[in-house]
């Protein structure tokens, strides 16, 4: 290192080392991982606010055309359960899942994580702050499909109080799936396409009542996070829900989401440093 | 305050895309940058200024070499490349959706700023910079060049000793670029702070820069104060001939300089030492080559012209292609 100033370094030449005995300076401050969750939080909530409201529309009409169009199908029962509860919780698929799966996508395909990447912030702060926030933004959506559900097929709205539980879970869970999904995948046309895939899956195997699917497909519906979610929710419109399986939902989707977005932490650091 | 030098000796390399040839984007590249200085790196597209930013700030680990900014060790530890530097890159994606205001204000958060810092700076910076009349509207709804400068906010909000702009101007109108280097000029006049630029805009380079390094195909080939560079060619003078229709190669003067210019179109550049030049006025504007010339200009040496002497490659590239 030379401690000659500018001014002084010949022209022409490349300054010589020599050594010195500076310290090196002062690094400035790291970004704590609450605040900078929260800041990523709520400016992806205004551009979610900006950009997203017409999906948001697009989401919601879709699950109640869904629910109007399998009223012809099944009548009442445990079947019409399913439904609501399914179509309540493809809201959290198709925003949570979908359309953060595109937006990593498109994100890590134009260079935009370099933003974040030369910013001293958490890694999980920018995962977690997008997928609370697409998750936050299915609430409306989530709510006007549920009462919707269950003024058309006259279920019971007492335990509605249960998405307070299942709208963070089942989003935590499709959120880091779809955040994981995007980040991973090398090009953005595939992220969408797998956002869409995994929307697709939500839908046909979260809408239609399980008891009709054959082995196979019943054990993809296993497999797919958003059916516990389904689950968790349709049990409460019975007579006298069996609280510990809702428990028992719920804590599955936890895990994925805790796991996914584990992944999604993984992938973004990945991502960010090519 | 710290005289020190960030020092970038480095060999590196970076292997392509899978079926193409290893391509090596910056090789064996030596900086040394003062603080308080603002140095420049120049080069045609694809010279490797990308890359050797993007090992630069941590984004990517060069194969070898060591980069150090103000005693850290860049290679070793790039996770703190983002607490010393700050970085403008020529990507909005991640900001375009928010307003000018919370653009800057998240940046300063996330640079580890708490709430009442970030929003004091915040205000500071878009007043300083002339953003505060728009600084409710979203960037994707803004100019390119004032995009441009909200995102130049952005990287000011969060004081860093060194500022890493890739292209900054890009798009600006000259009230906007007034503002992007007086500002830069106020933090290194009060703070010391020193300034990476990669530029294309010569014209600007010769303005702001304080020293300028000209990057070719990975290398290093030039680095020097811009008048230093200028002086390299200073025994020539450029001299640009305009043609009413073609050059009139049945005068054998002319025909002569043929080999020695590059032809666009209807204009010759001629790099020539005075006295040729003058030989070579003569010639056009007199007898049958006046007829044929439309207009000429004889001027010394710009940044332009060194860049072009020296940068090989993009020479041929721009105009035998």
């Amino acid at each position: 290192m030379s401690v000659v100033p500018a001014e002084v370094l010949p022209g022409g030449a490349l300054a010589a080392d020599e050594t010195s005995g500076r310290a090196p300076a002062e690094l400035g401050p790291r970004a704590r991982l609450w605040p900078s969750l929260g800041a990523v939080y709520r400016a992806q909530l205004s551009r979610a606010r900006v950009a997203r409201i017409p999906l948001l529309f697009v989401a919601t009409f879709q699950s109640v055309g869904i629910m109007i169009l399998m009223r012809g199908v099944v009548d009442g029962g445990t079947e019409a359960q399913a439904v609501v509860a399914g179509s309540s919780v493809l809201v959290v698929a198709f925003v949570a899942l979908n359309l953060l799966a595109q937006y990593f996508g498109q994100l890590r395909a134009s260079g935009g994580l370099d933003h974040y990447a030369t910013l001293p912030v958490p890694p999980a702060a920018v995962v977690l702050g997008a997928a609370g926030a697409y998750a936050s933004f299915t609430v409306p959506g989530t709510v006007v499909t549920a009462v919707t559900g269950c003024l058309l097929f006259g279920l019971p709205m007492t335990h509605l109080w249960i998405l307070v539980a299942v709208i963070p879970l089942a989003g935590a869970a499709l959120a880091g799936l779809g955040a994981a999904l995007g980040l991973l995948a090398p090009r953005p046309e595939l992220a969408t396409l797998l956002g869409q895939l995994g929307m697709s899956a939500a839908l046909l195997l979260g809408v239609l009542p399980a008891d009709r699917m054959p082995e196979v497909v019943r054990f993809a519906r296993d497999l797919l996070p958003s059916t516990y979610g389904v689950e968790a929710f349709a049990r409460t419109f019975g007579e006298r829900p069996a609280w510990g399986f809702v428990l028992g939902d719920l804590a599955v989707c936890a895990v994925v989401g805790v796991v996914s977005l584990a992944v999604a932490t993984w992938a973004y650091r990945r991502a960010a440093v090519r | 305050m710290r005289g020190l030098t960030k020092t970038y000796p480095a060999v590196r390399a970076r292997r392509g895309a899978p079926g193409t040839p290893a391509l090596r984007a910056t090789d064996d590249v030596r900086l040394d940058i003062a603080q308080g200085e603002i140095f420049g790196l120049l080069g045609p597209n694809g010279a490797g200024k990308t890359t050797l930013v993007r090992q630069l700030t941590g984004l990517m680990r060069p194969d070898s070499g060591t980069v150090e900014i103000l005693g850290h060790d860049i290679v070793r530890h790039p996770e703190r490349a983002a607490r010393i530097l700050a970085y403008l890159g020529q990507e909005s994606s991640a900001l375009d959706e928010l307003t000018v205001s919370l653009a800057a204000e998240t940046t300063g958060r996330l640079r580890g700023l708490d709430a009442r810092r970030a929003r004091a700076e915040r205000d500071a910076v878009l007043d300083e910079l002339g953003l505060a009349p728009i600084a409710g509207r979203p960037l994707k709804k803004l100019s390119g060049g004032q995009r441009r400068l909200a995102c130049f906010a952005a990287a000011l909000v969060g004081e860093r000793p060194l500022l890493v702009l890739d292209e900054p101007t890009t798009g600006m109108d000259p009230v906007a670029r007034r503002a992007v280097w007086s500002a830069v000029d106020r933090r290194r006049a009060e703070r010391g702070t020193t300034v990476l630029l990669v530029t294309h805009n010569v014209i600007e380079a010769e303005t702001v820069l304080d020293r300028v390094a000209v990057l070719d195909r990975g290398r290093v080939i030039a680095c020097d104060t811009p008048s230093g560079l200028k002086e390299r060619v200073a025994g020539e003078v450029r001299v640009e001939l305009l043609w009413r229709e073609r050059a009139p190669l049945e005068v054998p003067e002319v025909a002569a300089l043929q080999d020695r210019a590059l032809e666009s179109g209807r204009r010759w550049t001629l790099r020539l030492a005075p006295e040729e030049a003058r030989t070579v006025v003569a010639t056009v504007t007199g007898g049958a080559a006046f007829a044929a010339l439309d207009d000429f200009t004889l001027a010394t040496p710009s940044l332009e012209d060194v860049y072009l002497a020296l940068g090989g490659a993009a020479q041929k590239g721009l105009v035998k292609a």
